[in-house]
């Protein structure tokens, strides 16, 4: 089974998902991000995934949940990148993703999660 | 039965031998029922080339057109029947101009007493009907190609996306919405937005005269999709009465942002982008 690496920059971990997801790697991701966000205090996740060019309803969820996961330790998720056909197939699917955040491209969903740590009064991107 | 024919068919001999009167007695009484749609020579030269691959024909009964023996006139028809299917003849013209040929031929033989020439007219008549209804189909395939390329090119004008502003695109829909230019319009938006890194969207349906649930449903779906992808939607010109019909049908925006004109929808664009738009010399003032 393959692994999605997942890589800390300053207060951001970013997961960019190059690979064909199977369901066991899903699963083997959302457990190394939890242990990965409460070992280094993130208070942002991007998951890039760009270079996706296939999902069904298994990993339209995997994001919902990941959000979720991260909120339990007041960490911000933005996924980043969704291709056109994977968007249209996410909302056939009926999935709107709730309360993820979404921007076009990596370096925007850096920008979101900066203007929410200002909001919080934290310092850009400055580990804590 | 065609093989047999090119010896001894008396009618046969009767048309070569007199191809050029028979081809000019087509042409004119073909020619007054077209009312100078095309030029004379045109006809001549379309008919004198049927006139003679029909020739080596003429003894068939035309029961078999589809056989390897007809290809080059049923290749001639078909050539004919999608040109004049361009220009607009109607079918029933068409045709009309195969079977006046009949009446050439009876004339010719008109007044000869021979049972057997007789028959064989009869058959070349029977072969000429065969033909003529070749004329229709392909003149039924020819409006249907155009048809289908007409409708292709539509949906490919009416769907342009256009930039606005840096980060801002529109798409100005015109028309009726269906299911399928309304996905060619999704496709087509949502590829537009991560060409050029937009973060906006105008989807302005002043042009649309009626907007139903389901393709409502389809304007949602495109809003939610370009969401997904981190772009914000705006509809903007619902006109009155598709405003009433929205609420009529029960139709949810929800969250969506509509604004009344495309320029309302802009602004309001430039606005979440934090660009304000200032006539000159006010600044100073304000």
């Amino acid at each position: 089974m393959e692994r999605v690496p997942i890589l800390k920059i300053g207060g951001v971990l970013l997961v960019s998902i190059q690979i064909d997801l199977q369901d066991q790697s899903v699963l083997a991701l959302q457990e190394d991000l939890a242990e990965k966000i409460s070992a280094t205090g993130a208070h942002g996740v991007v998951i890039d995934i760009s270079a996706v060019e296939i999902v069904d309803s298994f990993i339209g969820r995997m994001f919902a949940t990941i959000a979720s996961i991260s909120r339990l330790f007041d960490a911000d998720t933005v996924v980043v990148g969704m291709r056109p056909a994977v968007a249209i197939t996410l909302v056939e699917l009926g999935l709107t993703l709730g309360g993820v955040r979404t921007a076009l491209d990596l370096e925007r969903g850096m920008r979101i999660l900066e203007n929410i740590g200002r909001e919080r009064g934290r310092t850009g991107l400055e580990a804590r | 039965m065609v093989g047999e024919a090119e010896h001894g068919h008396r009618l046969t001999e009767l048309l070569r031998s007199n191809t050029d009167a028979l081809v000019a007695a087509w042409v004119e009484a073909v020619a007054t029922t077209l009312r100078g749609r095309t030029t004379g020579a045109e006809l001549e030269r379309d008919f004198r080339e049927l006139f003679t691959s029909l020739l080596p024909v003429a003894s068939g009964d035309g029961r078999d057109l589809s056989g390897h023996a007809y290809a080059e006139l049923r290749s001639l028809l078909g050539d004919l029947s999608r040109s004049r299917a361009r220009q607009n003849f109607s079918p029933s013209e068409t045709a009309s101009s195969v079977f006046a040929l009949k009446r050439v031929v009876f004339e010719l033989v008109n007044g000869q007493d021979d049972a057997e020439l007789f028959r064989q007219v009869l058959s070349f008549s029977t072969l000429l009907d065969g033909l003529g209804l070749l004329t229709f189909e392909a003149y039924a395939r020819a409006r249907e190609e155009i048809i289908k390329e007409q409708s292709e090119q539509l949906l490919e004008l009416t769907t342009p996306v256009v930039k606005l502003w840096e980060g801002v695109l529109a798409v100005p829909l015109v028309g009726t919405l269906d299911s399928a230019r309304t996905q060619v319009v999704m496709e087509k938006l949502l590829e537009a937005l991560v060409e050029t890194g937009s973060e906006h969207a105008i989807i302005d349906i002043t042009g649309v005269l009626a907007v139903d649930t389901q393709v409502a449903q389809h304007l949602l779906k495109t809003v939610v999709a370009a969401r997904l992808m981190g772009a914000e939607c705006t509809i903007s010109g619902i006109r009155p009465q598709i405003a009433q019909t929205i609420v009529a049908l029960g139709i949810e925006f929800g969250d969506i942002a509509t604004k009344a004109t495309l320029a309302d929808a802009l602004r309001h664009a430039l606005r979440r982008d934090g660009v304000e738009v200032v006539r000159k010399g006010e600044r100073g003032a304000l």
